[in-house]
């Protein structure tokens, strides 16, 4: 048996259903993220397995004990909130060192065990100051440390790092996976963030409007989505409607493109989904003649909207340090066979 | 030149505002300063001397040092049972939800819709030897005299604590609604029980909103004349009362502007040291 297990989570508000019918294993040490537009549901079914939000119905089971009617702070879990949380009138060091004196540690014990969680997020020299006195990293660090120090069963991280900018955020999320790895505690991430989730999570539960709409690994995710809703979510995408014309191929705007047409009858309007970067562009000639309309320098990439036969895509080229082509220039299109993904439902 | 205008515009901002209070507030001060530094025959009137002999006055007499620490005592009794009441209303009201919240609040503030005259008259028709509290302690047999708490210590300490609860509350209401809701849910996760919730995270956040709600009480408590006026009587004297008693029975100005004077010294004094702890003690925490 999985060592923490949601069973058909409900949460109703009134006639509002946040949560419809979640279920889910998560194997111990595994780093789960719940992944979605605000309102599906993520930080809902975050607060339950809290235990700050009572489930209507469905049963949560944390190493096989039903935890679901459990006080939060019987629970003991470590959770990160989006505001940190941090207790303004406590040091670093006290806010750290709370959890362990709740759980009745020996002053001398649960400071110097305070001291080793925030040297682990490398904060020792900022152990007296008050949370005002910190920056938004390490006032994040704090609360991560905190939550940590208490050696919780599951660590819960209700978008941590959306406060964080850019460049912060991307050195916290390899630190954050870093740590997690070392101290092997199982982990429930909320993000909306779908850069975030791809590069820490061993598994994302993509969620719409309280259902489940995929659970899979990061690159199966991103490489094979089960419906335009995951593809368009997680990454970009450029999204191509069109009708099967004869199996092996489906029309688009009059163009017969070869892809695997599986399950989907002759007739059947469906979606494709193809990602930006598996295009390939060049002046060889192929039949699919572009136009640039935008081209736009990312640094690592290029960013080019084309418009074609298939009408109007997204492309990005990796930069080779050649320069790139300009607005108004034409070149020609092509992509590997598999680039392709067909879902049945037409958005 | 722009940098000379730029250097202007704050004092022509305020200068409406510090006329306003100069006008007001510091012409009348100034005057009752000047007025204590005059003697009084009770023949003549006010003479034209300058002298420090009221203070004298004051500050040697028993009977205005029993004043004094009478007004400053119903002042910190009339603060802690403000504390006592008005935190544990202000965090209720701050858990309600928001339809009930606004009615309560209405309650809470609806006494201030009121005048502080008619309140205390209203306590009057309470406290009176042949008031409800009379009648109510006759009825169960607790007493069979009439039981009065006019001109009484506690009558005023009751009444003063009904008109100035609602300054607590609203001071302690808007600090508590500063704190970060999920600072109780981090302490709850972190295996803290509701009461040590309350204890440790919510109430030392909520204490800049006591300690000023405190100094406002007191203020007013210390300076309170018309709660004290009715209630207390001639027989309960506070120091408000005391300066009003010179200035209209006894006619002797001078020694009334002293009385008015010191009473404002001594608040100031207090407010400020008091606000001065708060600061050394909250100002590293609390943006």
């Amino acid at each position: 048996m999985s060592f923490l297990r949601f069973e058909s989570l409900k949460k109703e508000f009134g006639k509002f259903v946040a949560v419809r019918d979640m279920s889910l294993d998560v194997e111990r040490g595994e780093f789960i993220s719940l992944l979605g537009p605000s309102g599906c549901g993520k930080t809902t079914t975050l607060q339950m397995v809290a235990g700050l939000l009572q489930p209507t119905s469905g049963r949560i089971l944390l190493d096989g004990k039903d935890i679901t009617n459990m006080r939060p702070d019987k629970r003991g879990l470590g959770i990160v909130f989006q505001s940190y949380a941090l207790f303004p009138h406590m040091t670093a060091t006290e806010n750290v060192a709370f959890g362990l004196e709740m759980r009745g540690v020996g002053k001398a014990d649960r400071l110097a065990r305070a001291h080793a969680a925030l040297e682990q997020v490398r904060l020792s020299q900022f152990a007296h100051r008050y949370p005002k006195d910190m920056s938004g990293g390490q006032r994040q660090r704090v609360a991560l440390a905190r939550a940590l120090v208490i050696e919780p069963p599951v660590l819960l991280l209700d978008e941590p790092l959306s406060n964080l900018d850019a460049k912060l955020r991307e050195e916290m999320r390899i630190e954050l996976r870093l740590l997690q790895q070392d101290i092997g505690v199982t982990t429930i991430l909320v993000t909306h963030d779908q850069e975030e989730a791809l590069s820490m999570s061993d598994r994302i539960v993509v969620m719409q409007q309280g259902d489940v709409a995929q659970i899979a690994a990061p690159l199966d995710l991103y490489e094979r989505p089960t419906n335009t809703f995951v593809s368009d979510f997680v990454g970009t995408t450029n999204l191509l409607t069109g009708q099967v014309s004869q199996p092996g191929k489906v029309s688009v705007k009059g163009t017969d493109i070869d892809v695997d047409t599986a399950s989907a009858g002759v007739g059947a309007h469906v979606t494709l989904s193809i990602r930006p970067e598996k295009f390939r562009l060049s002046d060889e000639k192929s039949n699919q003649e572009v136009r640039i309309d935008a081209a736009i320098f990312l640094g690592s990439s290029w960013l080019y909207r084309v418009t074609g036969q298939l009408g109007e895509l997204f492309i990005t080229q990796p930069n080779t340090g050649a320069a790139g082509y300009a607005k108004g220039d034409t070149a020609f299109l092509d992509w590997p066979k598999g680039a392709l993904t067909l879902f049945e439902d037409a958005v | 030149m722009p940098t000379k205008n730029f250097n202007k515009t704050p004092y022509a901002l305020t200068a409406p505002g510090v006329l306003f209070f100069t006008a007001l507030l510091g012409a009348p001060v100034v005057m009752t300063f000047v007025l204590s530094l005059h003697s009084y025959d009770f023949t003549t009137g006010i003479q034209s001397d300058w002298t420090l002999a009221n203070y004298a006055d004051v500050l040697g007499d028993s009977y205005f040092h029993k004043i004094f620490a009478r007004t400053f005592g119903l002042g910190l009794l009339v603060t802690a049972i403000c504390v006592l009441i008005g935190v544990p209303e202000a965090y209720v009201l701050s858990r309600l939800s928001s339809r009930w919240r606004s009615i309560f609040l209405l309650v809470v503030l609806g006494p201030l819709l009121i005048s502080v005259v008619v309140r205390t008259l209203g306590w009057a028709l309470l406290f009176g030897g042949n008031g409800i509290l009379t009648m109510i302690a006759q009825a169960l047999g607790f007493s069979d005299e009439p039981v009065s708490l006019m001109f009484t210590f506690t009558g005023m300490t009751i009444a003063l604590v009904h008109v100035l609860v609602p300054f607590m509350v609203i001071s302690v209401w808007a600090s508590l609604q500063k704190i970060d809701p999920q600072s109780e849910d981090a302490a709850l996760s972190l295996g803290a029980s509701k009461f040590t919730v309350l204890r440790r995270i919510t109430l030392p956040q909520a204490m800049p909103g006591i300690l000023s709600g405190s100094i406002i009480v007191f203020a007013l408590t210390a300076s309170a004349f018309a709660t004290p006026a009715i209630i207390g009587g001639r027989r309960m004297k506070v120091v408000a009362t005391a300066a009003y008693d010179e200035y209209l029975s006894t006619l002797n100005w001078p020694l009334g502007a002293t009385i008015a004077v010191l009473l404002l010294l001594a608040n100031i004094v207090i407010i400020v040291s008091f606000n001065k702890l708060i600061e050394r003690r909250y100002a590293k925490v609390f943006e």
